[in-house]
């Protein structure tokens, strides 16, 4: 074998490696953005508090009629990843009879009642006495996986959104409104930066509660189902459940962190070869095919 | 770029299979009540006036009662009562008295129901204080929330007892109890009164000028309370300090708080588990602009663990806030143990010397014996306050929300890498290796061929 055979092949063996590289993050490339929801039916109701919120899907129109001073209540869904965008319409009552100025107002919450802030959007929009509509927005935070329970970020669970009128004259009150509302979600970048997920989503309880007389069956009747699960997983746990159980807590979960180390790796080994080569005493560009 | 999208493109391909975090279920304990419901309306004099479109209001409020009679869905006991419709009088003792239920609460038998709206004859005086108590009382107590709808005219002239009062009164015993108003007048006293009756008690307050307005709206509500009524809370009064605190398990719970007042709850939890709180106070009654909540979780030796806080001013509903609370690192576990097991305040010494650096903080543990759970007190306190002559008492209803889920735990730092920085710096590596080695081989040849 001649040296430049011998040169061909390695740096074809380099590009092959590279290729196959490429052709690895980018089978996948079918699934592009987030799972569209199949088109639905227009919601037409409204909770009045946040244990009576009316479900709504992402992308599911919603449109109410309303008295002026309800306070109305949807919960949607939030997923690690995701940032959610809410944006309504109130159609408000025939100016005539109308006094003055309103201000509307989208509140967001998460599963557990705590207030999120927006990032953008009119989050409190003034319609003026002559206005026939007000349009409200809120863009909320990324959803992050897991997040310290002393902190207050955004995490994957039910969101509540609360649409009411925040400041009005006292004789509008009562008056019939219109409202539309949609949520959408934007699912981009990594959905777990730093690692970690959230054992259970903030989806809050709406069963009665009961009040215990020892603490002993509080534990054991709080979630009774997952003891007993834990017992039966403990149970028949074979060796071989070990062992996954051992990597699974050792190796992180399917990340992008996967492809961008691995072809870190390919990129490495890649200029590597590159590398080798450059101290290869250049041939003499004399001849043709001077290499013999 | 490219690589970058393609990245997403498989996570969010990976993603989908994971199941997405649902909303809530609905009606999560099966009841077999039906929907209670009440519809109470005023036959007062004033409901003669023709100003709805040249029809009497009473004509309009007829019409569409017969609608909502005819669109009532099966399992919803609707009841109708009527005021001021008996006495035309002018004592006002006996006037005040003048109030009648004429469907009684069951299901509805459409033709009965609609011969008796159609005798209605506005007559005479509007006993709403006492409209209500009687209608609260056709409604019964039970395990589900009941609703009234409230349709009047004109304020009542038969106060005291101000009906708003009366409906604030109502709403704080036991039975959950939502009154939703309907005036059919665009009067400012109707409109205060109606309002501040539909406030007290979490419901709403709707004009309605025309029968078909009227009709669409009670049917709204009918239609509301039946996806809803099943949920309700459990009721619980807290206590002044922790030691006496009812021990709460997961679920929805309601209580009362006065102004500035401090209510006291335990949750028993394990090591492994994750307390989550939520706690919302309604405001029933007008209060200064200004105000706070402040929901804690404290350890039973008085340290506090994790608060959650809002503030706010103007015009809402409820001011609500929550938290979230496990058990983290061992030694923080191991104290709470140490006074769950109630040992004697010796150990007090004891903590010190841990955390002058003894090793071994899971002694207490070392036995094999699982100890008790800990508890977990939470503080719900308030920083409202009264404005005009609202008084305090009934206190403010809260809603307590309590769930015991597993922990998360702290993720360890991912050991794989992400960005184009990381690439940049991996292939650098490569190509210095590759240099380095192709120069190391030069001079191995050299050294080599030379010997």
């Amino acid at each position: 074998m001649t040296r430049r055979t011998f040169r061909l092949t390695r740096t074809g063996l380099a590009v092959g490696a590279a290729g196959a590289a490429v052709l690895l993050v980018a089978t996948p490339a079918a699934a592009d953005g987030p799972t569209p929801a199949p088109a639905e039916a227009t919601l037409t109701k409204a909770g009045t508090s946040f244990l009576t919120a009316a479900a709504v899907h992402i992308d599911q129109p919603v449109r109410v009629s309303a008295a002026t001073g309800e306070y109305l209540y949807w919960s949607f869904p939030a997923q690690a990843g995701q940032t959610s965008s809410i944006a309504a319409t109130v159609t408000l009552a025939d100016p005539a009879t109308r006094s003055g100025a309103s201000t509307w107002t989208i509140d967001v919450f998460d599963g557990l009642r705590r207030r999120q802030p927006c990032t953008a959007g009119m989050q409190a929009p003034v319609g003026s006495a002559t206005d026939r509509q007000v349009q409200a927005g809120c863009v909320l935070r990324q959803v992050r996986a897991w997040a310290e329970p002393w902190s207050a970020d955004p995490l994957p669970g039910t969101y509540y959104v609360r649409l009411s009128v925040t400041d009005l004259p006292e004789q509008d009150l009562g008056l019939p409104v219109q409202v539309e509302l949609r949520v959408s979600a934007d699912v981009s970048g990594d959905t777990s930066p730093e690692g970690g997920r959230l054992e259970a989503p903030l989806t809050p309880t709406v069963r009665q509660g009961a009040v215990l007389t020892s603490a002993a069956d509080g534990t054991d009747t709080a979630d009774g189902t997952d003891t007993a699960d834990a017992a039966g997983q403990v149970s028949e746990e074979s060796w071989w459940d070990g062992v996954v159980g051992w990597f699974s807590g050792w190796l992180p979960g399917l990340t992008s962190r996967w492809i961008w180390t691995v072809a870190g790796g390919v990129l490495a080994a890649v200029g590597g070869v590159v590398g080798f080569g450059l101290t290869r005493r250049p041939r003499p560009r004399t001849g043709p095919a001077a290499a013999g | 770029m490219i690589i970058r999208r393609t990245a997403q493109a498989v996570l969010i391909g990976l993603l989908g299979v994971i199941i997405l975090p649902g909303t809530p279920p609905a009606g999560a304990d099966e009841t077999t009540e039906n929907l209670r419901m009440q519809l109470v309306l005023d036959v007062s004099g004033s409901m003669r006036e023709p100003d709805m479109n040249g029809q009497t209001r009473m004509a309009v409020a007829q019409r569409a009662f017969n609608e909502v009679v005819d669109a009532v869905p099966a399992g919803t006991d609707l009841g109708i009562r009527v005021l001021g419709a008996t006495y035309p009088g002018d004592d006002k003792a006996l006037g005040c008295q003048d109030t009648q239920q004429i469907v009684p609460v069951g299901p509805v038998d459409r033709d009965q129901a609609k011969a008796a709206i159609a005798s209605l004859r506005p007559t005479g005086f509007t006993p709403i204080g006492l409209a209500l108590r009687e209608a609260a009382k056709d409604l019964g107590s039970g395990e589900t929330a009941r609703r009234i709808v409230l349709i009047t005219d004109g304020e009542d002239t038969c106060a005291p007892p101000d009906p708003c009062d009366v409906a604030r009164e109502l709403a704080a015993q036991g039975t959950r109890l939502i009154v939703d108003t309907l005036g059919l007048t665009l009067d400012d006293k109707v409109r205060q009164q109606l309002v501040c009756i539909a406030g007290a008690t979490g419901g709403t307050y709707t004009t309605a000028q025309s029968a078909d307005q009227l009709a669409d709206r009670i049917n709204q509500l009918v239609d509301r309370a039946q996806d809803t009524y099943t949920q309700t809370p459990e009721l619980v009064t807290g206590s002044t300090d922790c030691t006496a605190a009812p021990l709460l398990a997961a679920g929805v719970y309601t209580d009362r708080e006065r102004f500035e007042e401090h209510r006291w709850y335990r949750v028993p939890i394990r090591a492994d588990q994750e307390l989550r709180a939520s706690v919302s106070i309604a405001l029933d009654r007008p209060v200064n602009r200004d105000y706070g909540i402040l929901l804690r979780a404290v350890h039973p030796n008085g340290r506090e663990l994790v608060r959650g806080t809002d503030a706010g001013s103007g015009r809402t509903d409820v001011l609500s806030t929550g938290l979230r609370w496990s058990a983290g690192p061992e030694d923080d576990r191991t104290d709470g143990t140490d006074q769950a097991d109630g040992t004697d305040r010796a150990d007090d010494t004891d903590g010190t010397a841990d955390l002058a650096g003894t090793p071994s903080a899971a002694v207490p543990t070392a036995a094999g014996v699982e100890p008790p759970p800990a508890e977990v007190c939470l503080v719900v306190s308030n920083s409202f306050a009264a404005a005009g002559a609202a008084g305090d008492a009934p206190g403010m209803p809260i809603e307590l929300t309590v769930d015991l889920v597993a922990a998360s735990p702290t993720p360890e730092s991912p050991g794989l890498g992400r960005g184009w920085l990381l690439l940049i710096v991996l292939s650098l590596a490569g190509l210095v290796t590759g240099v380095l080695a192709g120069w190391l081989t030069r001079w191995w040849t050299t050294v080599w061929k030379e010997s």
